[in-house]
């Protein structure tokens, strides 16, 4: 009963969309507050009927009630509790309720907190986000209904992939929808500034909190996804360019892209429509991520089920939201015209040109991503996009960003001092010289990319230090007063630093991994030794366990060093009965300067040998840890007072106003 | 006269915002492109074709002969494209196990476009089911086969003729209701 009330709710939402995506229009256009005064009470009972309808569907996984197809589908008794929860979102019916619930979720969201926006602004924001709903709605009851049953009810289920049976990636489509579909707050903003034919400095403070939102959400995200292709493909590498990854990772160009031309225009009121173009880009970039995703164009393992009407339906979806928003954006943007000049050398120029970058980074991983389409609808020739062509065209693009990165936020509004900016930065050159021939002299004196990228990331780090050492003037005027002028920093810029290290961070943990990657791979009896990077290796033979709906092979290793143990480290091979498949569970033993990462394999002959792949990964974890702390980063500046409308005016404004 | 230049000017201002729109519908053309063309399925030039002629030598280091034309036919067996830098491959891989060393079907490989040190590493870890492997470095013979991506997995009947072809990762659905219930039927003939 609870799933046809689930299923009605979702009808019912669909409704409520519909009058959320007309009526404040209407409104808006008339200047009847009446009715755009509607919206945000849709909004909420939108997500209201939404969250209804989400809780509904879990609540069947839960208690595994079979009479539902899509339980019976992906889930199985025996599965524990955890995985029945998240299995929700392991396929694409139930994964789009979610996808939903995040949109309704956003859209209530601006309207609780964005009571202080101008009422047809606000109006348009909210419809735009009512008109989004009612296309994803209307996919999801016309062709990706998770709400049907089956009579008669099946006795058990067919089971969830067990690859996807995972806590890093049970979270991980959670994380990654809240930041893609986030961004449909950055595209209704657009579309709503294009309307109302204004876009001012006040529109990119009101965009910023919502954009960080996403952005942060998507950078978790994406960090999660990427762990959990570390550990569970039992391979060590950590990003692959699956055009599915790189679905997620345009977004977040894109995004990164508009946090900071967002910040030009809202200090200077310039890049008006470029703002409002990649606002409406990078929301485009979340709807093709979702088609190549759901409609079986491309192959990957990430893909769900092809279904070529699901396809044409998102299509459909992709073509009027985007093409209509670039069209809206064709005709109305030429008439923003921009706000004040500025010279090349500046912080604006740093930012354009960061925002140059960004974007033709973007464009290289969508042509990566399309290309084979492409090729094969214009020649019929088939070919597949591999990582080298990424690395030869991604890479060379994030280099010259990265080294103008610590001089552009160096720069003065306007017209910036270049030399003046990089004898401020002598410190960060010499760190980043003595980085890399400390590297190439004591580690490897071969390794001349890897002492660049070093190099790069202590450029980076000391860089970003050097600026906000500047702004509290350190050890140019008594360290308490440094101090008090470091608590009265706006958080913003102390967000923006803590971003930049964790770049910087990141960048360590990437070279780390590309250049000291240390594999091994060869045939063990139990109770042999090997060596590895210095670790003395000791398999201690296979043993079975089972697991609550899994039977596993399990090795053991100890890691030795100068014969004292450092770990003991277990890797499994896991057979689902249910599902019929195997996976294989690295070992992994973390610490913060090496990941030691080993794998069994198959048996080789009837003696118990078996083949293992040992790594030694160095400063693997930085990476990730890079990752969070720029989505760390994120938080601290979305806690600056100023992005939140809603905080009160200082007295001393309030008066004012009053006064006026 | 002015009133021209003037909307030539305009006309000039107006055609970067154009652009974005256009390149979309450019995008938009080959994305609906992409979903007229089913990609699981075989070209229908191939289907109920013998496979073409090709040879192959061995991935260097496995102690086989390689993998060509002369090796198909006999009996029922399943040519399975692969790669050690694809991800579905290795999840697919158990199942490819299962159909050589449990229900006994010869499996031949075609190794697509991989460095010969990898595959082999591949193989040891995951378990090695194919009777021959070809290595396909160039991904020439994969273009004969229409291969579109990996995995790919054809169904050879004993004439030598490709009957059926899976496009991606193999699931154990397929392998139950299709791939064993067409080699039972392709034995009995």
């Amino acid at each position: 009963m609870t799933i046809e009330l689930g299923h009605f709710a979702l009808v019912l939402a669909f409704a409520v969309a519909l009058v959320q995506g007309t009526v404040p229009l209407l409104g808006a256009a008339r200047r009847d507050p009446v009715l755009t005064g509607i919206a945000p009470y849709a909004a909420v009972a939108q997500f209201l009927l939404v969250s209804f309808a989400l809780a509904a569907l879990v609540q069947a996984y839960v208690t595994s009630d079979f009479s539902v197809r899509n339980v019976f589908e992906n889930s199985h008794s025996s599965k524990p509790l955890f995985y029945k929860v998240t299995g929700t979102w392991g396929n694409h019916e139930g994964s789009l309720v979610l996808w939903v619930w995040i949109l309704t979720l956003f859209g209530a969201g601006v309207a609780v907190f964005g009571r202080r926006l101008p009422p047809t602004f606000l109006a348009r924001v909210l419809a735009m986000q009512g008109l989004i709903a009612v296309g994803f709605l209307a996919f999801m009851l016309l062709t990706s209904n998770a709400y049907l049953r089956l009579d008669p009810a099946p006795a058990d289920g067919r089971g969830l992939n067990p690859i996807l049976q995972d806590p890093g990636l049970a979270l991980h489509p959670p994380f990654l929808y809240l930041g893609y579909v986030g961004f449909s707050t950055a595209y209704s903003f657009a579309m709503a500034a294009l309307l109302e034919g204004r876009v001012d400095p006040s529109w990119a403070r009101w965009l910023r909190p919502w954009v960080l939102v996403a952005w942060l959400f998507l950078t978790v995200g994406i960090a999660l996804g990427s762990w959990w292709a570390y550990y569970e493909l039992g391979w060590g590498g950590w990003w692959f360019w699956d055009p599915v990854e790189n679905s997620s990772f345009m977004p977040w160009l894109v995004g990164t892209a508009l946090l900071h031309s967002a910040i030009v225009l809202e200090k200077r009121n310039a890049l008006k429509s470029w703002t409002i173009l990649l606002a409406i880009l990078t929301f485009a970039l979340s709807l093709l991520g979702t088609f190549l995703v759901r409609s079986g164009v491309l192959t990957s393992v990430h893909a769900f089920a092809t279904d070529p009407g699901r396809g044409v339906f998102i299509l459909g979806l992709l073509v009027v939201a985007v093409g209509g928003s670039l069209t809206l954006f064709a005709i109305r943007a030429p008439a923003m015209q921009g706000g004040s000049l500025f010279a090349p050398i500046s912080r604006e120029g740093a930012l354009v040109l960061n925002n140059l970058l960004l974007s033709t980074a973007t464009a290289t991983v969508l042509l990566g991503t399309l290309y084979p389409l492409a090729l094969e609808a214009l020649t019929g020739a088939k070919i597949s996009v591999g990582p080298p062509y990424f690395n030869a065209t991604f890479v060379p693009l994030m280099i010259p960003l990265l080294l103008a990165l610590p001089i552009g936020t160096m720069l003065s509004w306007k017209r910036g001092d270049l030399p003046g900016v990089v004898s401020r930065l002598k410190f960060a050159v010499a760190a980043s010289a003595l980085v890399a021939a400390g590297y190439l002299a004591l580690f490897d004196w071969r390794g001349v990319l890897a002492a660049f990228g070093y190099a790069l990331a202590a450029w980076l780090v000391v860089g970003s230090l050097l600026e906000l050492a500047g702004r509290i003037a350190l050890f140019r005027i008594p360290i308490g007063r440094s101090w008090s002028r470091f608590k009265g920093l706006p958080r913003s810029a102390l967000g923006m630093t803590t971003a930049h290290v964790g770049l910087g961070i990141f960048i360590i943990g990437v070279t780390a991994t590309t250049s000291g990657q240390i594999e091994r791979i060869l045939v063990m009896n139990a109770g042999d030794t090997t060596t590895l990077a210095g670790y003395e290796v000791i398999f201690k033979g296979v043993t079975e366990r089972r697991g609550p709906n899994y039977i596993a092979e399990r090795g053991t290793f100890e890691a030795r060093r100068d014969g004292e143990l450092v770990a003991e480290i277990h890797s499994e091979r896991r057979f689902y009965p249910v599902e019929g498949q195997t996976t294989t569970e690295a070992g992994i033993d973390t610490t913060l300067w090496r990941d030691l990462y080993f794998v069994i394999g198959d048996k080789v002959g009837d003696e118990g040998a078996r083949t293992v792949r040992l790594y030694f990964n160095p400063l693997v974890v930085w990476l990730w840890g890079g990752l969070v702390v720029m989505a760390i980063g994120g938080l601290v500046s979305l806690s600056d007072r100023r992005l939140r409308v809603g905080a009160p005016v200082p007295a001393r404004m309030r008066a004012a106003a009053a006064g006026g | 006269m002015t009133a021209t230049t003037e909307s030539a000017a305009a006309n000039r201002r107006m055609w970067p915002y154009l652009l974005p729109v256009l390149v979309f519908v450019v995008i938009g053309a080959f994305l609906a492109y992409g979903l007229t063309r089913d990609p699981t399925v075989l070209p229908s030039a191939l289907l109920d074709r013998p496979a073409p002629e090709f040879e192959l030598p061995p991935i260097p280091g496995r102690d086989d002969h390689g993998f060509s034309r002369a090796d198909l036919g006999g009996e029922p067996m399943l040519v399975n494209v692969w790669a050690s830098w694809c991800v579905p491959c290795r999840a697919e891989h158990p199942l490819i196990m299962r159909l050589a060393r449990e229900e006994g079907i010869t499996v031949n490989g075609l190794n697509y476009k991989d460095r010969a040190e990898d595959a082999l590493a591949w193989l040891a870890e995951l378990g090695d089911p194919f009777t021959y492997v070809g290595w396909d470095f160039k991904g020439r013979v994969g273009i004969e086969w229409g291969v579109y991506g990996v995995p790919e997995t054809f169904v050879v009947d004993g004439d030598g003729r490709i009957v059926y072809k899976q496009v991606g990762q193999m699931t154990p659905r397929v392998v139950n209701e299709v791939i064993l219930p067409l080699i039972e039927k392709l034995k009995k003939q």
